[in-house]
């Protein structure tokens, strides 16, 4: 098969951070190329620079056998290379033909939009490639993995023959991914080539025609998947064996620390969306809340924290009354909280990483006496922590929005972890994250609970919530519809609840 | 490479390189947009027929060119520079204080009448006591929006507006009617007493101890921002509410605390207009400070130590119109185009770093100037 694309010796520095070194990358016409790695090995670096977004600071692309300088986006898309980006770039109140006409839009006396024209070749791509869209309707109104498609009609509208599509399963649940990848397959089948970057192993063999691995700004080597096995990939990403499965001896369960009964919280909107939850989490052990997204597990940790009020009900930590408890209170009781959206409630970004390290104990000592921060003691701290959670960072001065994904949530569970916590909340504490992100983040939360702390985890990933948990509860509109012991729980009998069965006529063991 | 990079960090020597261009790039772009504004305003003086260079150098000396010239400026820096920090403190904390202009108002009102209304004070107890009453007056007139902002969530920027007519008005009212001086034909409030008077800092110069109060405030504000938890607080809240929130800050009491101090400095600058220049308080009080100080707060990226080098641009500008519309026959108004072109260029400061080919940048902004409506 012919080289669509040829990338040779492509390098990029950035300060503190050689992102790429002189990277080779071939796709062929026709092919799904995987380029799989970590958070931070380079691999949205270098798509940015195939698509104009970054200059390489040395290297060649050739397309077609042809040299190219790509400078801008429009010069990718001219090329006929289009990317769909991580975070969606649609208008929300504009409807999919709106969305994706934008920008070239098809006119009449070069003035007035034509939208019957751009309709009608959305339409015909849409036929073409199965990609199902109503192209009048709001992207606001559309689910995540619709709008997706969006953005690959925006591409292919744009007469793209590479595409590009950055970690595209990370906002789709496991139906939606296999959507896609059918998607993906029929593109490749047409003649379209597919970059598709990742870290999860599993789709690379799902989907993938070829994997070429990235680690720390480098290919590691570049292999198919009939040759290859999810260990050996998992060791070519992180640099060493990776351990898949978590290993834990039995819980020493202790006595109750997070008490919650009959709890209801309400929404922004004032909806119900937790309707009357009890439940119970003991030093020493788990408890896995599984559930798909937007059944109320938001709003339900927010209640637990304090950021969020309950309608009614109560809640108790270590047999204090915290129901309505302010976000300070609730810490100084002794609870760490690993939040679900670690920019939102986790970190600043602009901060120092030292700085995101105290956030919550900067007004104690030794990092202030009285009123007076002690700047010293704070970039001790940082220096000390960094260390002891690996966080891989040119200087604890660095802002942390300069670090990766994963170096982010080390940061948190760091900070989290620094103070002597009884009881840890920890929402979706792997989203996002690389295989070995991952594996040191589950070491961590066994280590937390071994040592007697109690651990509410709220995870989406029902692989992670049946790895970590002593028992599982499983949680759907809101309410709590099942607890069962992690070790007799099975997948499918898990599932089953999570989409509203009751226990009764769905688990046979 | 990478990989060991990661681990063990720049040394010192390093380090010290990437905050000093990291610093020259912070300071570079100001000072090229001052250049530029400067350029054009040439090109703007040449086309309308004058002379480039007398008008320039009336700006220089005007501003510049002899002791006098230069105590003026510094007579105009120390409220532009007091002003300043109280926006750029509010901008740190994400709240966008307009209103200092009604706090500097109140501040001038509240220490007037302390200046001439209290009698039989040492100096050393009357002049603080009226220092106190203005900063009091200008925390009053900040807290408020501070507080309908934090209790019922009302745009900041909506009630410090308002806020400037209800006290630029107030101050009108009470010195026509109530505090008017029945010895005076004008419609101005009394002198204050001599123990109420910030000394002058050199004699027969207009210069007075309210520069020293400024210079002091910039370190202060400084301290306050960097060195306190207070200060981590109100920057946290500013640079991610919802974070400083779940770390256990109260995000509504930040508000109320940035916007006290901000109006306090505000009122401070009013107090020092009263207090050591005018010595009492017209109807007809003209002061436009509060509004100038948003300019310089963006100048100087919201930072306490840049407030007071955009304070001095702004007073060199204002001081050296004079001498320049006598030189070269231009009207002043070409200053506030040269102001304006100079706010442009370091709100959009891409421009600069286009012009100039600077290195764009990659760090995230540390300042978030407002935010937008009911979040």
């Amino acid at each position: 098969m012919a080289l669509a694309l040829s990338m040779r010796g492509i390098s990029k520095a950035f300060p503190g951070v050689q992102a790429n070194d002189q990277i080779d990358f071939d796709l062929e016409r026709g092919e799904i190329h995987a380029l799989l790695g970590e958070n931070g090995a380079g691999k949205t670096t270098l798509m940015n620079i195939l698509y104009g977004l970054y200059r390489a600071d040395a290297g060649q692309i050739y397309l077609n056998g042809q040299e190219v300088h790509i400078a801008t986006p429009s010069d990718a898309i001219a090329h006929g290379i289009g990317m769909v980006h991580q975070h969606f770039m649609l208008v929300p109140v504009f409807t999919v033909t709106e969305n994706i006409m934008l920008g070239v839009e098809s006119t009449r006396y070069g003035f007035f939009l034509n939208r019957e024209q751009g309709g009608q070749r959305i339409r015909d791509i849409s036929e073409e490639y199965g990609l199902e869209v109503d192209p009048e309707a709001y992207i606001k109104d559309i689910p995540v993995g619709i709008q997706q498609r969006v953005e690959i009609i925006k591409a292919l509208y744009r007469q793209a023959d590479i595409l590009i599509l950055d970690e595209p399963t990370s906002v789709l649940t496991p139906q939606e991914a296999e959507e896609l990848f059918e998607i993906m397959r029929s593109l490749s089948a047409q003649g379209k080539s597919i970059i598709f970057i990742t870290h999860k192993l599993k789709e690379v063999f799902a989907v993938a025609d070829r994997i070429t691995v990235l680690r720390d700004g480098r290919v590691v080597g570049t292999t198919t998947p009939d040759k290859a096995t999810e260990a050996m990939l998992a060791e070519m990403m992180v640099g060493r064996e990776v351990i898949l499965t978590v290993e834990k001896e039995d819980p020493k369960v202790g006595e109750v620390v997070l008490e919650v009964e009959d709890l209801w919280v309400e929404d922004d909107r004032g909806l119900p969306v937790v309707n009357g939850v009890s439940f119970q989490v003991k030093g020493g052990e788990i408890l896995g809340i599984a559930g798909v997204q937007g059944n109320g597990q938001t709003e339900l940790v927010e209640a637990l924290t304090g950021l969020r009020s309950p309608a009614r009900g109560r809640v108790r930590i270590l047999g204090a009354d915290t129901t309505h408890a302010s976000p300070r209170e609730i810490l100084e009781k002794g609870v760490g909280h690993i939040p679900e959206d670690r920019h939102k409630h986790g970190m600043v970004l602009s901060y120092p990483i030292a700085d995101n390290l105290v956030l919550s104990t900067y007004y104690q000592a030794p990092f202030a006496h009285g009123i007076v921060i002690d700047g010293k003691a704070i970039d001790e701290n940082g220096r000390k922590l960094i260390a002891e959670f690996d966080i891989r960072t040119p200087s604890e001065y660095a802002s942390a929005g300069t670090l990766s994904g994963g170096n982010q949530q080390k940061l948190i569970v760091a900070r989290e972890f620094s103070r002597p916590i009884k009881l840890l909340i920890s929402a979706q504490p792997t989203r996002g994250l690389d295989v070995g992100s991952i594996e040191f983040i589950h070491q961590k939360l066994i280590e937390r609970r071994d040592a007697g702390t109690a651990v509410l985890l709220v995870s989406v990933e029902l692989d992670e919530v049946m790895a970590l948990s002593d028992r599982i509860a499983v949680i759907y509109e809101g309410q709590i519809v099942e607890t069962v012991l992690a070790a007799e729980a099975t997948r499918e009998g898990l599932g089953l609840l999570m989409a509203g069965a009751r226990k009764e006529s769905t688990i046979a063991r | 490479m990478p990989a060991e990079s990661g681990e063990k960090g720049p040394g010192p020597a390093r380090r010290f390189i990437i905050a000093w261009t990291r610093g020259v790039s912070v300071f570079f772009v100001p000072v090229l947009a001052v250049f530029t504004a400067l350029l054009i305003g040439a090109v703007v003086i040449w086309t309308s027929g004058h002379d480039v260079l007398a008008a320039y150098r009336g700006l220089i000396e005007g501003s510049l060119g002899s002791p006098r010239a230069i105590a003026e400026t510094l007579v105009l820096l120390t409220p532009y520079t007091l002003a300043g920090l109280a926006v750029a403190l509010g901008f740190r904390c994400g709240l966008f204080n307009i209103g200092a202009e009604g706090q500097f108002y109140i501040g001038a009102l509240f220490s007037v009448i302390v200046g001439f209304g209290l009698h039989g004070l040492p100096a050393y107890v009357h002049l603080p006591l009226a220092m106190l009453a203005g900063a009091f007056g200008g925390a009053l007139w900040g807290a408020i929006p501070g507080l309908l902002k934090a209790k019922i969530g009302a745009h900041e920027v909506i009630n410090t507006i308002m806020m400037n007519y209800i006290g630029v008005r107030i101050v009108e009212y009470l010195v026509k009617n109530q505090l008017l001086d029945p010895t005076s034909s004008l419609d101005r409030t009394r002198y204050i007493l001599p123990t109420a008077e910030l000394p002058r800092l050199i004699p027969g110069f207009r210069l007075h101890a309210g520069f020293i109060l400024a210079l002091i405030a910039v370190f202060v504000v400084f301290w306050l921002l960097w060195k306190t938890t207070t200060g981590f607080e109100i920057r946290s809240v500013g640079a991610n509410p919802t974070a400083a929130k779940a770390a256990g800050m109260s995000i509504t009491k930040n508000f109320v605390l940035a916007m006290t101090f901000s109006g306090l400095l505000a009122g401070l600058a009013g107090t020092g207009e009263v207090l050591g220049l005018n010595h009492n308080l017209p109807a007809a009080f003209v002061s436009g400070y509060g509004f100038d100080s948003i300019a310089i707060a963006l100048i100087a990226k919201s930072h306490p130590f840049g407030v007071m080098p955009a304070a001095f641009l702004w007073g060199a500008l204002r001081n050296g119109a004079g001498l320049m519309q006598v030189r070269a026959g231009i009207s002043v108004d070409l200053i506030n185009i040269i102001q304006a072109l100079v706010i442009m260029f370091v709100a959009a400061d891409e421009i600069i770093r286009w012009l100039y080919r600077l290195k764009p940048k990659e760090e995230i902004t540390e300042v978030v100037f407002t935010r937008g409506w009911g979040h």
